[in-house]
């Protein structure tokens, strides 16, 4: 008994040991080498892709965000300022409840499923809503135009993109919003238009945030 | 192009890249395995652990060095937790509550990486980095260290020695998981992953004001996150977050390094049993259910059936942009058939039929090609099962690999099939069954149930990956949650290193006319229909009211 208690404390020692060493080599040295070389040679992509403004950091071209009038008084849920091209929905963000001193985004989908009555919900009001912001006075947009990236929300909640066809329908009502031309704001889509990687790798895809900056600078040239 | 045909070469391009990494990796790991050299580094690491690398060990040492070496693993990474409000590099977070920091120290311990907290606002630095991390590396490495041990069962004879835990472990972490790691986590950071101790601090936003971010070292986790078939998020959204997999590229390539040992291991397998053909045959046993779930899930998915996915035009709910609905598919169905648990977008929100393929997935006990080390020894117990379906069709003793399937290896191999549906089912009757439990489900009806009987099945599996619908941080979820880690992880050690122990001790029987050709299309054939027929018939009933019930009624 007594000689397999003393194995068993030998054993868990042995253990321990293995564990701190390894600890110190790949929880330790592992990530202190792998920041070291990624400050040194990826800087901007190592801290966040951050891009700028007019001088200012306005964001990370690899987070989405959203583009809203400031909320007036007894609303809970702001209204899209329409002046901007809009992103997807957000509605599996959460705000964190543990660090309230944080003001942290929680990253996080829907997770409902397609037979979800909120989704279903969800996804005919943003329908609706799609189509009725992006009509204008010359350009009619139809229920079948709307992608289905449009009304639904991402795995993320900070999908920075949108497909050129989601896109595409906002040209108009940003045109006219901004004083500008459909085949100048058409022009500044093309451009910020990404393919698939190599020509087959992920989807085609349109980052709103650069080409809300890019629209910014057209306004002000203009 | 569209997006059906780009889906199909994403497929072809990760299978051309998994096909050139699979001699030399193979290669490599068997050489590795083989070596009785050591490197001058882990000398420093076998002083430091007191231990001799030179000495064999029976099965029954083996055993006790990999749970010794795990229980250390979960109290150190409890501690860890519990005392995280009073370590620097905290960045302000409080301590795990005992619950939650069991069931985390358990998911990481057990490869599986389930997480019933959110990355963002619970681990600071050091529990991401010298706590969950590491065990991203060394419960990898066990994994690998298991299922060598198992190979070298069937390649010994008249012995018994099954190699050195330590140095099996060891070798896995510095010559294999490490070296990758690095190597992976720069191309991660070069697309965008972030890699900085910043903590959290405030950016600008277009439109005024500012947001929050959460740095880290993300892409040194990442990288052994899918390398070791961990699984564990650094953010909450997990590699749908775009720090942890900015790009299309970056989202092919985790599925890559996720797929790549798990694959390659059966060459190893093949060259330590001396015969490259057995590990081709398990290969194609591996790649035919793996493609043809690819499959399901892309046609699915693409038809996107279901009333809200049919409103919105697609089923994108839950899917990034740049990752889409193809690539998407071809993640989930490989974060499910290895023990990753990794994800690019939310499989709750997959069809109903998609996520009943992510379900079954995990249930084939995630053997195709399975997590690092665990799907190789998981294939290779239903080879034995196989083996010995035919033995009892044709009325003969079987033999895998020149060893007789006697009465011992048998017992084992049966014990391990029943440990984790016993797990899942047993488990899920009794939420099911209990009053409180199901107030954590988001969706009602057969989604609910499908919740629950996800979280069971991805639990026992070692899988990490959820219905995230569920709320798992409640006392009932975290407890029973991380006994069925545990349970599903080591039970099925201690059956295989068993069997490996009874094939070493035996001696070789050499092959006559009445054998059955292992390395064979028709073997491979065999294999493939004995998996799906016993897990269909063990999971059907539970199956048929979720993902079933759900996918067919819309």
């Amino acid at each position: 008994m007594n000689n397999s208690v003393r194995n068993t404390a030998r054993l868990l020692a042995a253990g321990l040991r293995a564990l701190l060493v390894l600890t110190l080599a790949t929880g330790v040295i592992y990530p202190l080498v792998v920041t070291g070389i990624a400050q040194g040679l990826f800087s901007h992509q190592a801290n966040g892709s951050e891009i700028k403004a007019d001088g200012r950091v306005v964001g990370s071209s690899l987070i989405g965000q959203s583009y809203n009038l400031p909320l007036k008084k007894g609303q809970e849920t702001p209204e899209p300022d329409l002046k901007w091209f809009q992103g997807r929905p957000q509605n599996g963000l959460g705000t964190n409840d543990v660090n309230t001193r944080y003001k942290l985004i929680l990253s996080g989908a829907t997770n409902r499923s397609g037979d979800n009555k909120e989704l279903i919900d969800w996804v005919t009001a943003a329908k609706a809503a799609v189509v009725k912001d992006n009509s204008t006075a010359g350009y009619e947009v139809s229920p079948s135009d709307v992608p289905a990236d449009a009304v639904t929300s991402s795995g993320s909640g900070l999908d920075p993109d949108i497909s050129p066809q989601y896109a595409k329908i906002q040209i108009h009502r940003v045109a006219e919003r901004n004083g500008l031309s459909a085949d100048q704001v058409e022009k500044l889509v093309e451009d910020h238009t990404d393919g698939r990687t190599l020509g087959f790798i992920g989807e085609p895809r349109v980052n709103v945030l650069e080409l809300n900056i890019a629209l910014e600078e057209l306004v002000a040239r203009s | 192009m569209g997006p059906v045909l780009a889906g199909v070469l994403q497929l072809l391009a990760l299978m051309a890249a998994l096909a050139l990494a699979y001699v030399p990796l193979g290669n490599h790991m068997a050489e590795v395995y083989s070596s009785d050299r050591h490197w001058r580094v882990e000398k420093w690491i076998y002083r430091g652990i007191g231990a001799d690398p030179d000495t064999e060990m029976r099965w029954p040492a083996y055993l006790r060095g990999v749970l010794a070496f795990s229980v250390v693993g979960v109290l150190f990474l409890y501690l860890l937790q519990r005392l995280q409000g009073v370590l620097p590099g905290s960045l302000g977070f409080t301590s795990i509550d005992p619950d939650q920091a069991f069931n985390t120290a358990a998911s990481f311990v057990t490869n599986t990486n389930w997480q019933s907290y959110y990355g963002e606002q619970a681990m600071g630095h050091v529990v991401q980095t010298a706590g969950l991390a590491v065990q991203n590396f060394v419960s990898a490495a066990v994994g690998i260290a298991v299922a060598v041990a198992l190979v070298r069962g069937f390649a010994r004879s008249r012995t018994g020695e099954l190699g050195n835990f330590w140095s099996d472990m060891v070798r896995s972490v510095t010559r294999v998981l490490l070296p990758m790691s690095v190597v992976a986590a720069i191309v991660l950071v070069a697309c965008g992953v972030v890699q900085n101790f910043s903590g959290i601090h405030e950016v600008g936003q277009f439109m005024g004001g500012d947001q929050q971010w959460n740095g880290g070292a993300v892409a040194s986790q990442e990288a052994i996150k899918e390398i070791g078939t961990n699984g564990g998020g650094y953010f909450s959204a997990n590699s749908a977050h775009p720090f942890e997999n900015p790009t299309p590229f970056t989202n092919l390539f985790e599925i890559f390094l996720l797929l790549v040992i798990p694959f390659s291991l059966t060459r190893t397998f093949g060259l330590m049993v001396g015969s490259v053909k057995q590990g081709y045959a398990i290969l194609a046993a591996m790649s035919t259910i793996w493609v043809g779930f690819v499959a399901l899930m892309m046609w699915t998915e693409f038809a996107h059936h279901g009333p809200a996915f049919d409103i919105a035009g697609g089923a994108m709910e839950g899917k990034e942009t740049r990752i889409g609905v193809g690539a998407s598919s071809i993640f989930a169905v490989s974060t499910t058939l290895t023990s990753t648990g990794a994800v690019d977008s939310s499989h709750s929100s997959f069809t109903g039929l998609g996520g009943g393929i992510a379900l079954l997935g995990m249930q084939l006990g995630e053997i195709a090609p399975g997590g690092t080390g665990s799907g190789l020894y998981g294939m290779l117990v239903m080879a034995v099962i196989a083996v010995f379906i035919a033995g009892l069709m044709v009325g003969r003793t079987p033999e895998y690999l020149g060893k007789k399937i006697g009465t011992r290896e048998i017992k084992s191999a049966a014990c391990y099939l029943l440990v984790t549906p016993a797990l899942v089912l047993v488990l899920t009757a009794a939420a099911m069954a209990l009053p409180t439990p199901a107030h954590s489900m988001t969706n009602s009806g057969a989604h609910g149930f499908s919740e629950i009987l996800y979280a069971y099945s991805s639990a026992a599996n070692n899988n990490g990956s959820a219905f995230a619908g569920l709320n798992a941080d409640t006392q009932w979820f975290n407890t029973t949650l991380g006994l069925a880690m545990v349970l599903g992880r080591f039970l099925p050690m201690v059956f295989v290193l068993a069997l490996a122990g009874s094939l070493a001790e035996q001696q070789p029987t050499p092959a006559t006319a009445g054998t059955l050709r292992t390395e064979k299309p028709l073997f491979t054939g065999l294999l493939v229909g004995a998996i799906l027929i016993i897990t269909g018939l063990t999971y059907f009933p539970a199956l048929a009211l979720g993902p079933l019930a759900e996918g067919l009624a819309s």
